[in-house]
């Protein structure tokens, strides 16, 4: 145990842990009561989220991946998924799918314990993930409701074209704007959305700042599994509000205080005190063991210092920002980069990036049987970082919200068995140094 | 020729996983560049016009042992991508001076980025169909696409691709897909003169075949098939769903036959059948090619449909043009765009009373009996029907 837990009863949370709890439980209760107040709720998807247009025609959103992992959090998902296999969805498909599904049929109640309304809108960003497309056939299939679709190119040769963003620009004004004036009843603003804009590039600014805090030692964050939290506000239904500033703002501040005093990540069972291992995780976390799977790694003392889920909702620790000058052209940009809209040799490149200015020891990939968008590939990706950089690399297979696939013996002793060979490495790597 | 020749030929084309014909093609003139494409659509015409030999790569079925393939993929992954790699890594698609993978799903997607990685010595182009429908939105961005998409072949071929060469070839490709519709019509009115596996054969030989030979091939096939007459058999007609991209196992086809079911339908090589029209062979051909893409191509997993009323329609129609009694639906293992697709398409049947059946597979299964029985008990099941 390498934690200065003091109970370990008690969970230790960071101050913006508390207050991004507090904006998620506000924006739940929102949609519970959004059509009691005349208000529209549109559905839409984390990769590619358009939440500052979404914002400009008063739309309250929902996030079906965000229901899904909280489902999984809750431990509830596992019989969502069940109910939606036993009505006829696959085994073999995503798991966030048939949750969302499986959430429906048993009376779509949301973690406030309070049925979600039916959308009135869904904005299908069709972002780095083909999933996502069927996905909303498969809700609109039950709903009946609009459906709004953004085909975002994909960027396979690792550049954004002028083509994949007139197309995208193209779609946002012929199509995706004028459905979003006619559900909501809205005119569209331009000054409303550059105002949004502007708050957004102002929290990602901080945001970026918190994850590349994670290049000191030791790390003052867990840039994966604190690393989560940390982009809940600005992935999700607040990017671009006051709201989401002031916590990004107040979360820069509590990073600052900790890499002043020297101290590591925060985690469940307090600060950690010794850092001896820093990894590079590419691919989503498993959240129906959430706090398990947290607990194999700190409790050897291996903090993550970059992880590639956290950019899965906007990539901008490489320059990138929301531009209130060129509002819809942003929005294409914002959508084009995200983490798995890049090809295979991009995010080769960007792993080895982290590696490398993160100094790290070793690179972990968590392949998710649900998510072919990430996991397709990963085994040479693994390959490639490794002989690139020089340094261990391990795979593990969980899933996202299938418990059924979370083998927490197989997964501890795989790391287990990794973190040792990290360590070996390492102390070889020192001896011949010393001598 | 003879029928049994010209199957016989088709199935020596089917079973060389060397690509031999692709070789022979290739060194017969000095110069010639050979494309290879994934399902599950691709404008062969493109290739075509600069003057290179578009080839289907469609997995290494049944005969191919994988043994480096997967160590590229997690069990939780389709076979037809790691049978691809074991293809491309035995040597066998040397022949390929480069790759063209579509939007077909996440797997295929990411191939082209392992491509891209492991053969960086090979040109790989990722093709990008718009899921948008509007002539002047998803239209123009497919037209720009396909114009970027001509000048990289014009630059590999070195070639130009001119109007002219082009609209040749789609005049080349209209009169494949014409004696193709005219193969399935038939097989459609008699399926017993034109079994699906010699169909599935003609097809594939499409996927090696230059399309002017492959094209009098199909001729000589319907020909040489209305010469002699077969037994007719008791058999239902089904259409079978869900094998575009994935390769079922020729056993496969057999089976769901021999229990029973003329298969009267499929979507099998969609990539020859895509444009559901001809294009025109006048004007601006990268304009033609992208207005039949949005206007008038087929209905498949791999495409978003913008309404919920068309959801499924095109499958109705498939099962009504060919007076199909049923749908069997035949998905690969771990396939999203066939397995989420699947049960809005079962359930728009069901609202027209149209009955089906569901199994999966992967291009590699072995074990036909569990099939046969159930295309069998499906069969019964509609004839006994048909009778209430």
């Amino acid at each position: 145990m390498n934690t200065a837990a003091t109970d370990t009863a008690d969970v230790q949370k960071e101050e913006s842990m508390i207050l991004q709890k507090a904006m998620i439980s506000a924006n739940y209760d929102a949609l519970s009561t959004a059509h009691e107040e005349g208000k529209k709720i549109s559905s839409t998807f984390v990769p590619g989220n358009l939440n500052e247009l979404l914002m400009c025609f008063d739309f309250v959103r929902n996030l079906p991946e965000i229901n899904a992992l909280q489902a999984g959090m809750r431990k509830k998902s596992g019989g969502y998924i069940m109910e939606a296999e036993r009505s006829g969805h696959s085994e073999d498909v995503c798991t966030y799918v048939k949750t969302d599904l499986g959430m429906m049929s048993k009376g779509q109640v949301g973690p406030n314990g309070k049925p979600l309304p039916t959308p009135d809108l869904l904005l299908l960003s069709y972002t780095g993930c083909f999933t996502f497309m069927k996905w909303f056939e498969l809700v609109r299939d039950q709903y009946d409701c609009e459906t709004a679709m953004l085909h975002v190119p994909y960027q396979a040769d690792g550049k954004i074209t002028e083509n994949m963003r007139h197309f995208v620009v193209t779609q946002l004004k012929e199509h995706v704007i004028p459905t979003l004036e006619r559900v909501s009843g809205v005119k569209f603003d331009i000054d409303r959305l550059r105002e949004y804009l502007r708050e957004s590039a102002k929290a990602e600014d901080d945001l970026v700042w918190v994850l590349q805090s994670a290049k000191n030692r030791p790390s003052p964050i867990d840039a994966y599994f604190g690393g989560v939290y940390y982009c809940g506000p600005i992935f999700t239904a607040f990017r671009g509000t006051r709201e989401t500033t002031d916590y990004y703002r107040s979360l820069r501040v509590e990073v600052e205080d900790r890499l002043a005093k020297g101290l590591g990540p925060v985690t469940p069972e307090g600060t950690l005190e010794e850092e001896r291992i820093r990894l590079v995780v590419e691919g989503p976390p498993n959240w129906t063991h959430f706090r398990d799977f947290w607990k194999m790694f700190y409790d050897e003392g291996v903090v993550v210092v970059a992880s590639s889920y956290t950019k899965v909702g906007g990539v901008y620790d490489f320059g990138f920002r929301h531009d209130p000058d060129n509002p819809l052209e942003t929005l294409a940009d914002y959508c084009l980069g995200c983490y798995t809209n890049h090809s295979l040799p991009s995010r080769v490149d960007m792993l080895c990036n982290y590696m490398d200015e993160y100094q790290a020891d070793g690179f972990l990939v968590n392949s998710i049987k649900s998510c072919n968008s990430f996991s397709a590939g990963q085994l040479l990706m693994l390959r490639e970082i490794e002989e690139r950089t020089g340094k261990p690399a391990g795979f593990i297979e969980t899933d996202l919200v299938d418990p059924r696939y979370f083998s927490s013996a197989n997964v501890k002793n795989r790391l287990e068995s990794y973190f040792q060979m990290i360590e070996q490495k390492k102390a070889r790597g020192q001896d011949r140094t010393a001598a | 020729m003879a029928l049994e020749e010209i199957v016989e030929h088709c199935q020596n084309l089917y079973d060389d996983l060397d690509f031999s014909s692709v070789i022979r093609w290739k060194n017969a003139a000095s110069g010639r560049k050979v494309i290879g494409h994934m399902p599950v659509y691709v404008p062969r015409e493109l290739i075509h016009a600069a003057g290179m030999l578009p080839v289907g790569i469609l997995g290494g079925g049944d005969q191919l042992d994988v043994i480096h393939g997967d160590a590229y993929y997690q069990s939780y992954i389709c076979r037809i991508p790691r049978s691809t790699i074991e293809l491309a890594v035995t040597g066998r698609l040397d022949v390929l001076d480069g790759m063209l993978f579509p939007s077909t799903c996440d797997v295929i997607r990411n191939l082209s980025g392992m491509w891209q990685l492991k053969f960086q010595d090979k040109f790989v182009r990722y093709v990008d169909v718009p899921q948008d429908f509007d002539l002047d939105v998803g239209g123009a961005f497919y037209t720009r696409e396909l114009q970027q998409l001509r000048d990289d072949l014009a630059e590999l071929s070195g070639n130009e691709i001119t109007d002219e060469a082009l609209n040749a070839s789609i005049s080349l490709y209209n009169e494949n897909r014409q004696a193709i519709s005219e193969l399935y019509a038939y097989r459609s009115a008699q399926p017993w003169q034109a079994p699906t596996p010699e169909v599935y054969l003609l097809m594939r030989a499409g996927m090696l075949l230059p399309v002017d030979e492959h094209t009098s091939l199909i001729h000589d096939y319907i020909a040489a098939a209305k010469a002699i007459k077969r037994p007719v058999r008791d058999n239902c007609r089904v259409v079978v769903n869900g094998l575009f991209c994935e390769q079922p196992p020729l056993g496969l086809l057999k089976s769901i036959e021999m229990a029973g079911c003329y298969i009267v339908d499929d979507d099998f090589m969609l990539v020859a059948r895509w444009l559901l029209k001809d294009v025109p062979t006048n004007g601006d051909p990268l304009r033609n090619l992208s207005h039949a893409f949005i206007n008038y191509s087929v209905e498949t997993s791999c495409k978003y449909v913008p309404t919920r009323e068309a959801k499924g329609k095109f499958l109705i129609d498939s099962v009504r043009n060919s007076h199909a009694e049923g749908v069997i639906f035949s998905s690969p293992s771990f396939c999203d765009p066939a397995l989420l697709d699947r049960p809005m398409l079962q359930k728009a049947l069901t609202a027209q009373g149209i009955s089906y059946t569901a199994f999966k597979f992967a291009e590699n299964s072995g074990q036909m009996q569990p099939i046969r029985e159930q295309a069998g008990t499906f069969a019964d099941s509609i004839k006994l029907w048909s009778a209430a």
